[in-house]
């Protein structure tokens, strides 16, 4: 029973220029009706960079206006690291931390972490292991203590190892005659043919079977390390404080990560995926090459992703999919940005007998848009949308301010990040725009229909 | 744990192939706001043509959220035009009397803000987030609309495809929903919301301007509407401002009181079973009609809300510790209660097995618990514990300016008012382990029940 439908449905920020950040929202920040204006980073947000004794950094936004503490942070390294023949382990992994650590069992720990009225989780990536945990600042010593416990001295007994095994397990078999899960997994083998990325986050029936205690251990001793380490705080906590509290709860990890080295894979292009089963509703999806987060033509895609399928009810293909024709309900393009692999995805969903006709425009205002990039009025309203809307998908919160400043950490953006932003975004010319465009959109995209066979769909 | 969903988000570059359905607003909406502070002090006034208007103060950012929200959802459509208020919904973006279609939107994002809209069984809300001085503007596009749309019958075409497109996305490509769609069919025998918001298909394919046209006229009106502005603003601003814009739309006829259709005595245990080849692992859940905020006696919404996150309500409630802890047989189980409706709502358990159990283990196993809360009640201990996490729950959603938004907006739309918002963190402490019980003997009885289950294919007919 879906008791309330939007008008668009809200797609996890698909922040389209820190690309991690829209990760980290699609956990923490769903419902995105917020804006916090450019004045605000200058005005109110302000971040400290505190360092410990034991010379832990963190971010830090201090602010007391509502009686809680959001903690984020992560260790670069996450599902890629999960030995070949062991996928899922850093998942799996993921789900242990509120079960058992120290001298608590599972039952214990989580006791305590109720009676401590706090909220501990944590959730990994292809790149990152993150950690977020909620807490009232009445009671933050025995929060942080928890967090201390789960971070340094996570238990891994067996049973709940295979309490949650089992889960993930069943998880894994509800996907296989799922259509959108097939081809999902058949999409990430495409594109990235046998790098990590192509590999499924949960493992595969066989690889999670395989995982042991040791495992667990061992990647827990190679990931959680101060080298890998990056802390946001936000709430009502001051910077001597928090720094006894980063001492105690990362202070004593080890100072150097191991990691196995992964490559970087450029998506594979051309190729023409189709999935089929008798659906109602026929879903395309469209790669083309993106662009790397320390690229100059880094903000330039921006933009020319935001006019092409970005977030506003005003894109190009939101105008000709969906208002001029009623093809789709939804339809979107998003710059994504990982460690190793960039792209440039849109992706709709169309009535099956028009699906070739919904493809056929879809490719034919990247065409237009490849080919005459932007006018100066699209390039001005996005550029004050940019600006304006950065913190309606990174700011709402104390959580999701938290989320976003570890992700410009991992960026390396600077604590400065937020005041020059707009600088950069201003200084893109439509000529950058046109040459970004034709430089990423004129290549051949990969394409990936699922439901009904296109021909016989009927190509419009 | 990533979740399989978030899995796809991240893994696979790109989101369009799960349909979002956002619950986050309902789940807000069950969590009234926090015993506040003093300077947390929530304002509401009408304006001389019966339109409401609630103020939150949030000073942290320069931000307000704009919210319109009208009494008027699906349960309110005319017999045979299901879907017509969430129709509405989409057709409220197009062009004004005094401006083109989409010039809303580009004013929006001009300004870097954010719009959106929704609907739902007993409400239609539309929202902007934007700077404060941004505020008029928007409140001058929404009295606008309220009463100044044009609807051509090329609108109309273009934008109904548009939501059998969504009705395609939503349900029909999803067994779950499908099921979940005639489940509700099936619990209520009289109610309206049997009936879906998004609409039957084809009622939906049948709406016209004249349909749109009437349900306009009827419902959007000053005096049906609630206007909740939280956020960097005082309450005489807001009030000046209101007067500016909205207090200039005239007042509508009078509309009669919301009384629908309400449900018979039913006295049946009913089941719905849907197989389908898309599904590998089975589940089912059990839902039972039980009274809401606005038509419980005093305390048994209360006491509703806290016999589910006993029952189900997360990792530590019994569902959970008994089946997925202790027995090992389950890899979901939990329970939920939706009280922000304005009519009878209801309460719902569910369960998936997990390696070799069966789903009958698995609802047996649920039945055994709900038999057991009813006969024994609970334990002063969980009951604490329950109540400490609501008053939690409140204190975080006041983090979010639009969690707070939503709260108000979906009380006050479901016949409730800012007093009972306040008053809730009270009432839900006195309620007593006895109450509990209480509402878990009256209402959670398996023969007066409606059970779904979603099978693989290879199990139908079992």
């Amino acid at each position: 029973m879906s008791l309330v439908l939007e008008r668009l449905s809200v797609i996890p920020s698909t922040e389209k220029e820190e690309g991690k950040v829209y990760r980290a929202c699609a956990t923490l920040c769903f419902a995105l009706f917020f804006l916090l204006l450019p004045v605000l980073a200058a005005r109110a947000m302000e971040i400290q960079e505190v360092t410990s004794p034991k010379g832990v950094s963190a971010w830090l936004v201090e602010d007391y206006s509502v009686p809680i503490i959001a903690v984020r942070f992560v260790f670069g390294g996450g599902s890629t690291q999960d030995p070949p023949g062991k996928e899922g382990l850093a998942n799996l992994m993921t789900g242990l931390f509120d079960e058992g650590a120290g001298p608590l069992d599972s039952d214990a720990f989580q006791i305590k972490l109720d009676d401590a009225g706090a909220e501990m989780s944590f959730d990994e990536t292809r790149d990152g292991i993150y950690g977020s945990m909620r807490m009232l600042a009445e009671q933050r010593d025995d929060a942080f203590d928890l967090l201390r416990l789960a971070v340094n001295e996570p238990r891994f007994d067996q049973a709940p190892i295979d309490r949650i095994r089992a889960q993930i397990l069943s998880g894994i078999i509800a996907g296989e005659n799922d259509p959108d899960t097939i081809a999902q997994n058949r999409w990430a083998r495409a594109i990235y043919g046998d790098h990590p990325y192509s590999r499924n986050d949960q493992g595969t029936r066989q690889s999670i079977a395989a995982i042991t205690q040791a495992d667990l251990r061992a990647l827990h001793k190679d990931v959680f390390a101060r080298g890998g380490l990056h802390v946001a705080v936000v709430g009502a906590i001051d910077a001597e404080t928090l720094k006894k509290k980063l001492d105690m709860v990362f202070g004593d990890l080890p100072a150097k990560q191991t990691l196995v080295s992964v490559a970087d894979v450029e998506p594979k292009l051309a190729q023409h995926v189709e999935v089929n089963y008798d659906l109602p509703q026929t879903s395309l999806q469209l790669a083309w090459p993106g662009v790397k987060r320390k690229s100059p033509d880094f903000f330039p895609a921006v933009l020319m992703n935001e006019i092409l399928g970005g977030g506003t009810f005003t894109s190009r293909l939101f105008e000709e999919v969906r208002e001029k024709r009623g093809l789709a309900y939804s339809v979107n393009s998003s710059l994504i940005n990982q460690d190793h692999a960039n792209a440039l995805i849109v992706a709709t969903g169309t009535r099956s007998d028009r699906a070739g006709e919904t493809l056929a425009i879809v490719r034919d205002v990247v065409k237009r848009l490849a080919e005459d990039g932007p006018t100066e009025a699209e390039m001005a309203a996005t550029k004050k949308y940019l600006i304006g809307a950065y913190a309606i998908n990174n700011l709402d919160s104390s959580s999701s301010i938290a989320a976003t400043l570890v992700e410009l950490q991992l960026d390396d953006l600077g604590v400065d990040y937020m005041q020059r932003r707009a600088g950069y975004i201003n200084a893109v010319t439509i000529d950058q725009v046109k040459a970004v465009a034709r430089k990423l959109l004129s290549a051949e995209p990969t394409i990936m229909v699922v439901g009904p066979p296109l021909a016989a769909a009927g190509k419009g | 744990m990533t979740s399989r969903t978030e899995w796809l988000r991240t893994a696979l570059l790109a989101t369009s192939l799960t349909v979002f359905v956002n619950n986050s607003a309902l789940a807000e909406s069950a969590v009234p706001a926090a015993a506040a502070p003093s300077e947390f002090k929530v304002t509401d006034f009408l304006l001389d043509n019966g339109m409401e208007v609630v103020v939150i103060p949030d000073h942290r950012a320069p931000i307000v959220t704009h919210m319109v929200w009208y009494k008027i959802g699906s349960a309110d459509e005319p017999p045979g035009k299901s879907g017509i208020a969430h129709f509405f919904e989409h057709l409220m973006f197009k062009a004004t009397t005094n401006h083109a279609a989409g010039e809303f939107d580009r004013a929006v994002s001009d300004i870097g803000g954010s719009n959106n809209a929704f609907t739902s069984y007993d409400y239609t809300a539309f929202h902007e987030t934007v700077a404060p001085s941004a505020l008029e503007l928007m409140m001058s596009f929404e009295a606008d609309r309220m009463r100044n749309l044009i609807l051509t019958d090329d609108v109309i075409k273009t934008e109904r495809d548009v939501i059998l497109e969504e009705r395609r996305s939503r349900i029909d490509n999803n067994p779950q929903a499908v099921l979940d769609e005639e489940v509700s069919a099936t619990l209520w025998q009289n109610q309206p919301y049997r009936i879906p918001v998004i609409g039957w298909m084809q009622e939906m394919e049948q709406l016209n301007r004249t349909d749109a046209v009437a349900f306009y006229d009827k419902y959007y009106r000053p005096n049906n509407a609630v206007l909740i502005v939280a956020g960097d603003v005082e309450p005489e601003t807001v009030r000046a401002l209101a007067e500016k814009t909205f207090g200039k739309v005239a007042r509508g006829p009078d509309l009669p009181p919301r009384v629908r259709p309400v449900e018979p005595e039913q006295n049946t245990k009913r089941t719905v079973t849907l197989s389908d080849a898309r599904v590998s692992v089975p589940s089912f859940s059990t839902q039972w009609v039980v009274p809401s905020y606005h038509t419980a006696k005093p305390g048994e919404a209360e006491a509703l809300d806290l016999l589910a996150e006993i029952l189900g309500g997360g990792n530590r409630s019994r569902l959970y510790q008994e089946l997925v802890v202790r027995q090992g047989i389950a890899s979901a189980s939990g329970a939920y209660f939706q009280g922000t409706m304005l009519d009878d709502t209801n309460f719902t358990v569910y369960g998936t097995p997990r390696g070799d159990a069966k789903l009958a283990d698995v609802e047996a196993a649920v039945d055994a618990e709900v038999a057991r809360i009813a006969k024994d009640g609970v334990t002063d201990d969980e009951l604490d514990k329950a109540k400490d996490r609501y008053v939690r729950s409140m204190i975080f959603a006041r983090d979010k300016q639009d969690s707070m938004a939503n709260i108000y907006g979906a009380e006050l739309a479901t016949g409730g008012t800012v007093q009972d918002i306040e008053q809730w963190p009270d009432r839900v402490r006195k309620v007593t382990a006895d109450e509990v019980k209480a509402v878990a003997a009256k209402y959670l009885v398996l023969s007066r029940s409606t059970t779904g289950y979603l099978l693989p294919q290879q199990q139908a007919g079992n």
